[in-house]
């Protein structure tokens, strides 16, 4: 991955976490599907050989020096794309479940549509991902705890499969939720007057590993998101309140 | 009640010693030590001020002096555990962050090498 000057210059990130016997797979479907594009593998401290199978199957690898959490996994590609000046980043996991064929479909919409996010989503095709019990009554709590917040629906909250275009890029590599971030990052978005959009993505079981969501973290994993997503709201809040005492200001 | 202040005066005298010791095999740095010696030193004066604590007592209306001491060594303490929460959330962050830098760093300087290799 070298430093771009095409203003349409993609990545796709994967984080990884101990996924050896999956991200070879990752990478050579991702290659496949979009072949010219480059490929950036996360490895976030894993102890098996996530990194030599990612570099072996063409990736590149930012090797993080100890196991961070996916919010700082993603964020690290985040940054790394913004520093090299990609315009678009599109992040799939490593464990195989995203369909790398429904990338350019992703691309397309972030291209198209001028949003600043789009989310692969599983539910927006008729014959939908089957998920969890415990964790489909997550899925629907929060779906009714966004919608006043963004003012528009979401179908799946918490799906990794997601594309940023650079003015998000911009925002997660200052600033991104460190545990469980896909939800909390809508409202971040959100409260910035930014954009997003939803497209159909099929989710596949898991090649190998797994989850790091059980059934009894699910309690836990509620509990947290719903934290952070009001305490984003209230920051945030807090934020525009002291810009507005203080006047206009460039930035963020 | 004497009994009581007695222990809560030794227990105090003994988390002073620990802290004391423990900065002189720095174990725990200065900045960190204040809380502890302070909330130390605290529990050693309140305790071994019976009139004090009996006027403070009536005044939160508690029947015993004893449980005034120990409402206000709780509420000591659980000020400084939040401290401590605070201190370790932005050493989690100044972590992470410095991780991903490191990260970074290292890439470029892989790709600077394999770049002069080629």
């Amino acid at each position: 991955v070298k430093p771009v000057a095409a203003s349409d210059a993609l990545l796709v990130i994967v984080p990884a976490y101990n996924e050896e016997g999956a991200i070879a797979g990752v990478v050579r479907s991702v290659h496949e599907s979009v072949p010219d594009v480059s490929v950036l593998v996360i490895d976030d401290g894993s102890v098996d050989e996530t990194a030599v199978r990612a570099r072996g199957a063409g990736a590149e690898v930012l090797a993080l020096p100890h196991h961070l959490g996916l919010g700082g996994c993603v964020q690290a590609g985040y940054k790394l794309a913004y520093e090299l000046g990609f315009a678009y980043v599109i992040r799939v996991d490593g464990d195989g479940q995203h369909d790398a064929r429904d990338i350019p479909r992703v691309l397309e919409k972030l291209k198209t549509s001028g949003c600043e996010m789009v989310i692969g989503s599983r539910f927006l095709t008729p014959n939908a991902a089957r998920t969890g019990f415990v964790r489909w009554l997550g899925i629907c709590l929060f779906r009714l705890v966004l919608r006043p917040i963004l003012g528009k629906p979401v179908r799946d909250p918490t799906s990794g499969f997601v594309g940023v275009n650079r003015r998000a890029l911009q925002v997660f590599s200052r600033s991104f939720p460190l545990e469980y971030p896909e939800i909390e990052t809508l409202v971040v978005l959100q409260r910035r007057r930014f954009r997003f959009e939803e497209v159909p993505c099929k989710m596949r079981a898991r090649v190998a590993g797994r989850s790091s969501i059980t059934a009894l973290k699910s309690l836990y994993y509620i509990t947290h998101v719903l934290l952070g997503v009001f305490v984003n709201i209230l920051k945030f809040e807090g934020r525009l309140r002291r810009r507005a005492e203080s006047g206009p200001e460039q930035g963020d | 009640m004497d009994r009581l202040l007695n222990v809560t005066t030794g227990l105090s005298v003994l988390l002073l010693i620990l802290v004391l010791a423990s900065l002189r095999r720095a174990h725990i740095r200065v900045e960190y030590s204040v809380s502890w010696l302070a909330a130390g030193v605290a529990l050693l004066v309140l305790s071994r001020n019976k009139a004090f604590l009996e006027a403070m007592a009536r005044t939160l209306g508690l029947v015993d002096a004893p449980l005034a001491l120990l409402m206000i060594a709780g509420a000591v303490f659980l000020l400084m555990f939040f401290r401590f929460s605070v201190i370790i959330s932005h050493l989690r962050d100044d972590n992470i962050a410095l991780a991903q830098r490191v990260a970074i760093l290292e890439y470029h300087l892989r790709s600077l090498q394999s770049g002069h290799g080629n």
